[in-house]
């Protein structure tokens, strides 16, 4: 199962008066399992894009679906809304519940489960974000920190156990080790159950090391749909969208203005490091 | 939710636009009267032509006193039929029994339905035409001289020019809130009453909460950048009371002397 994207254009409109489109007709599929990056210049389309993937944008018939729902369908939105988690940019603005065990099961409550099973998804998600359940359930989500509220509101999704989970920069306003704690929940999040993750940010170094494939968006069309090697081996193209590339490519590129050839698709350290003692072995 | 518009403001370039806010709130006071002090019918026709001329004069399209007027509809077909039903009078017209229909009565009716059409088409004119700061500029004017009573003037329009610069920010706040939590299944729209009510609370607690940020936010911001209230406070656009303010003025006063005399006339 996946989901498809079948020419997928969309435009706001504003007083009555549609604007110029947003999208222009997308056509790609997410496959499970994927961990799709998605980047792209402010205003390329990028939160408008994972809206739709759970139908808080509306879609023309078989434009958008999610393991066979098509989302033009008020019922069928319903049910993909509980496919894909959906984890907005700075999440914690919406805790809103007396506890953080509370405001976590509002949407297994939603979903109308057993209590039992609420309880047990409250638990599992709150491991998951590492936050103790004997210390934090009880306590208001607003008397947190900052890093402590995100990682509630995460769990607030992962609590509906999303098959896709889609992440709108959800390390924005992060210190480094906040940021590092939200990619290893993914990575794990993957590992234990298969989870397919889409995730816009403008790290580039993030990008590179967790994504599988990457789609770069400009003014709604896809510029590039490819591995994170491929993507970031087009580095003039890139900055010319206005983004950049990951400083582990960076460094390939001035090695090689120096006269040391070495592959322009590397653009992770453990790549590079690899590629350092393939080096070595022939020397 | 996109689409409200509380600020209606046109912009342009008319004589209406251009007149001090002091003028026009006071033009709009005048007007409030006058359509207060008609009391037959056919009076309404001195505060019609003073709105026109204004609507003329502004150059402002018929369309936006309509779109004023949508949001009150109802409330003028109730009106209307209340005054119809409960309204007495001698002229009968039509006599169903346990209740009669009379002259007086829909003349009444007619009465209150374009006394508050006028009423609300006025006020309009002065939102369509001013912007809110501009509005809030001449509110604070105005109500300077109530400062000897110790009456916080200049603090007053700013909590105003603050709400009102912070309304569209809120709409976009509660449109994202809103999202947020229907991407964890909420229901907005379905159930009785009491449910749709009670579900609002997980988008009004994160609203309430991040309104008090800003709020904490904005005044760490204008403390520093030395704000201190308004006492010594010069300005950027000055209002200027000119010629043409007077002859607004003028002409005002004018048509409520004009419907003074005529309602002494046919007393």
């Amino acid at each position: 199962m996946s989901i498809v994207i079948n020419h997928l254009t969309f435009a706001y409109t504003e007083g009555g008066k549609r604007l110029a489109p947003t999208l222009k007709d997308l056509t790609f599929t997410i496959e499970e399992g994927e961990f799709l990056g998605i980047i792209g210049h402010t205003g390329s389309g990028k939160s408008t894009f994972v809206q739709h993937l759970n139908g808080l944008l509306p879609s023309e018939k078989d434009t958008v679906l999610v393991d066979g729902h098509d989302l033009s369908e008020k019922a069928e939105r319903r049910r993909a809304r509980e496919l894909v988690g959906m984890v907005f940019q700075y999440p914690e603005y919406q805790l809103f519940a007396e506890s953080v065990a509370e405001d976590i099961a509002f949407g297994p409550k939603n979903m109308k489960l057993e209590e039992p099973e609420i309880d047990r998804r409250v638990r599992h998600a709150m491991e998951l974000v590492g936050l103790d359940y004997e210390r934090f359930s009880k306590r208001s989500p607003f008397e947190l920190s900052g890093g402590e509220r995100r990682r509630t509101a995460i769990a607030g999704v992962l609590s509906m156990e999303p098959k896709y989970l889609v992440l709108d920069e959800p390390m924005a306003g992060l210190d480094p080790k906040g940021r590092g704690n939200i990619l290893a929940l993914l990575e794990q999040i993957r590992r234990e159950s298969g989870c397919t993750v889409i995730m816009i940010s403008h790290s580039m170094d993030d990008i590179a090391r967790h994504a599988t494939k990457v789609l770069v968006l400009e003014k709604g069309e896809i510029a590039m749909l490819d591995t994170p090697q491929n993507v970031f081996s087009h580095a003039d193209k890139l900055e010319s969208l206005g983004l950049s590339v990951p400083n582990v490519t960076k460094i390939c590129t001035e090695m090689n203005k120096r006269g040391i050839s070495i592959p322009t698709t590397i653009c992770t350290e453990a790549a590079l490091l690899d590629w350092f003692k393939g080096v070595k072995h022939h020397a | 939710m996109r689409d409200i518009t509380l600020g209606q403001f046109v912009a342009g370039n008319s004589i209406v636009h251009k007149l001090d806010p002091r003028t026009k709130i006071t033009i709009m006071l005048l007007y409030i009267v006058m359509t207060f002090l008609v009391k037959r019918i056919y009076f309404f026709a001195i505060p019609l032509a003073f709105l026109i001329m204004g609507l003329l004069l502004s150059r402002i399209s018929l369309k936006y006193i309509g779109r004023s007027l949508k949001p009150i509809r109802f409330l003028l077909v109730f009106m209307f039929l209340l005054n119809l039903i409960f309204t007495g009078g001698e002229t009968v017209l039509l006599d169903l029994g346990f209740w009669k229909l009379t002259l007086e009565a829909i003349l009444q009716s007619f009465f209150m339905t374009i006394r508050i059409v006028l009423l609300v088409a006025g006020a309009s004119m002065l939102t369509l035409t001013t912007s809110p700061i501009a509005l809030t500029d001449g509110i604070e004017k105005l109500l300077t001289p109530l400062k000897v009573f110790h009456f916080p003037a200049h603090e007053l329009a700013m909590m105003m020019t603050i709400a009102l610069r912070f309304i569209p920010t809120l709409m976009d706040e509660s449109e994202k809130i809103r999202n947020a939590q229907m991407a964890r299944g909420a229901d907005f729209e379905s159930g009785n009453i009491f449910r749709r009510v009670k579900s609002m609370i997980p988008i009004l607690i994160p609203l309430f909460v991040s309104s008090f940020r800003k709020a904490d936010e904005l005044a760490t911001a204008m403390e520093s950048r030395c704000y201190h209230g308004g006492e010594g406070r010069t300005r950027m656009h000055q209002l200027r009371f000119t010629k043409a303010d007077l002859f607004a003025l003028l002409i005002s006063l004018a048509f409520i002397a004009v419907l003074i005399v005529l309602l002494v006339l046919f007393k």
